[in-house]
């Protein structure tokens, strides 16, 4: 099967990411898959006000998932959509798995997750981003978290779906694992197919994880590298 | 409160509940059609002292340009603070929010409704159909409730009657939905090592993780949802999947 991109079934859009883009930020990183950028920010950790909101044995980790106004064809409205607050939520659950939060108690740490482009996978590109920026700040962390959608398209398994990919696919299924033990901190998924096409889509979202945990281990190592 | 959660926990690690359940026992389940006659179509589901009621209103209005000739589905989930003292007056927060998206995203996947009958005139006027939901009161699993309500308060609705100007809500309507599949929820939660489905408030203070996991009549799969911090393995998700199905089908036979 030919993609619309000339892509192999098992192939990820070409990936960039970029650690540092947010000089203000305790941490960030730029993520690029295909024609989706989305940009994390890290702050933290850092003590959190007001006081009674302090988690006494661990740092409560907080997400915010946007998409800037200019991201789609048709402006998205500015604010919180129900879309975006269940986004947020999900990402704060695959990212929490990963961070030594109880090592920081009465702490916050909070990840700003921007798309400033979208064509599909902006959830996963967002994790992917937030995942290297929580690691360019240096918060302690039990794995990197990789994240990637797959699907299935006629009777082909596809991985890493681009916007037009998303429109016809028969099911959707956006996955983050921490690839060192292969533990899914995000599983979701709409469509509709029976339970043996589930596994397997999860797992080529699985393989696709890999890739992409791979190119974020050399994009840190880019960073800290000594000339 | 501290020494009830270790409880738990402790009885977990043996397979065993607070409540004497086995590990895939749902709580007693009571389905009442019809509670609300304004509505024109409603469900109350208990699920033990978990109780929501879904209720259906339909309208007339604009399809969505990209689909001119099928109606609107729009589900809604409101956590009164009646229900809970965890729930809080203002504007639906996270968790309301993610539940009416998962029952949406079960309903919508699932192609349960032949949204093509529902269209009045292409481009101009559709069938819109709300489905809110109203939890009466939070005791642990209110996924699987509220998406059992909503199918069953589907199921029970009439369309009423239009006459091209406006729709008669006094005289109750006589066509029934154009409904293919039932789709229901079965949300699975991870204590400690083991599986246990149904969770109660309890249960799900100490958990894990939990995983729902939407089902339609012919087996297959229309919603996934993780919903809790702790990671799967894949033989885990792969065995929480089969015991949905079988359990989704349970589910559905107490539809009507």
């Amino acid at each position: 099967m030919k993609r619309l991109d000339n892509r192999k079934a098992d192939e990820i859009r070409p990936i960039t990411i970029k650690v540092g883009v947010v000089k203000q930020a305790d941490g960030s990183a730029m993520v690029t898959m295909g024609k989706t950028t989305a940009i994390a920010a890290v702050y933290g950790p850092r003590t959190r006000y007001p006081k009674w909101l302090q988690e006494s044995d661990k740092a409560v980790l907080r997400t915010y998932y946007t998409m800037v106004p200019f991201s789609t064809d048709e402006r998205v409205r500015p604010g919180p959509s129900r879309r975006s607050q269940e986004i947020s939520k999900v990402t704060r659950l695959a990212l929490e798995p990963a961070i030594f939060l109880e090592e920081f108690p009465r702490a916050t740490i909070c990840v700003f997750i921007d798309v400033m482009e979208a064509d599909a996978g902006t959830r996963t590109a967002g994790i992917n981003a937030a995942s290297m920026a929580l690691g360019d700040a240096g918060v302690p962390m039990r794995d990197l978290v990789a994240a990637v959608a797959a699907g299935k398209i006629g009777d082909e398994y596809v991985l890493d779906l681009e916007g037009k990919e998303e429109e016809v696919t028969k099911c959707d299924m956006p996955v983050a694992c921490m690839p060192r033990t292969n533990k899914i901190t995000l599983l979701q998924m709409d469509g509709n197919l029976p339970p043996e096409d589930v596994k397997k889509v999860m797992n080529l979202a699985l393989k696709g994880c890999k890739i992409i945990y791979e190119k974020q281990k050399e994009a840190l190592r880019e960073k800290w590298k000594i000339e | 409160m501290l020494i009830q959660k270790q409880y738990i926990v402790n009885l977990a690690s043996k397979g065993e509940r607070i409540d004497g359940r086995g590990s895939n026992d749902y709580r007693k389940i009571v389905i009442e059609k019809n509670p609300i006659r304004k509505a024109e179509g409603s469900a109350r589901v208990k699920i033990g002292d978990t109780e929501v009621i879904a209720g259906v209103k339909m309208s007339v209005g604009q399809p969505f340009p990209d689909k001119p000739d099928e109606g609107v589905l729009i589900v809604g989930a409101e956590f009164s603070p009646l229900a809970s003292p965890d729930f809080e007056t203002g504007p639906p927060g996270e968790d309301a929010i993610e539940l009416a998206r998962v029952v949406d995203r079960g309903i919508r996947e699932s192609e349960a409704i032949d949204m093509k009958k529902l269209c009045i005139e292409e481009g101009e006027k559709v069938w819109i159909i709300n489905v809110d939901i109203q939890i009466l009161n939070h005791a642990g699993n209110l996924i699987d409730a509220s998406a059992l309500a909503a199918i069953q308060a589907l199921l029970c609705t009439k369309i009423p009657e239009y006459d091209g100007e406006r729709v008669n809500y006094e005289k109750k309507g006589t066509q029934k939905l154009p409904i293919n599949f039932r789709p229901v929820a079965v949300t699975i939660t991870k204590i400690g090592e083991n599986f246990f489905i149904d969770p109660s408030l309890e249960e799900e203070e100490v958990m894990g993780t939990k995983f729902v996991i939407t089902s339609r009549d012919d087996g297959n799969i229309c919603a996934l949802q993780k919903s809790g911090s702790e990671a799967l393995s894949v033989e885990e998700i792969e065995k929480a999947l089969d015991i949905a199905i079988k359990k989704g089908n349970d589910l559905r036979g107490l539809l009507s």
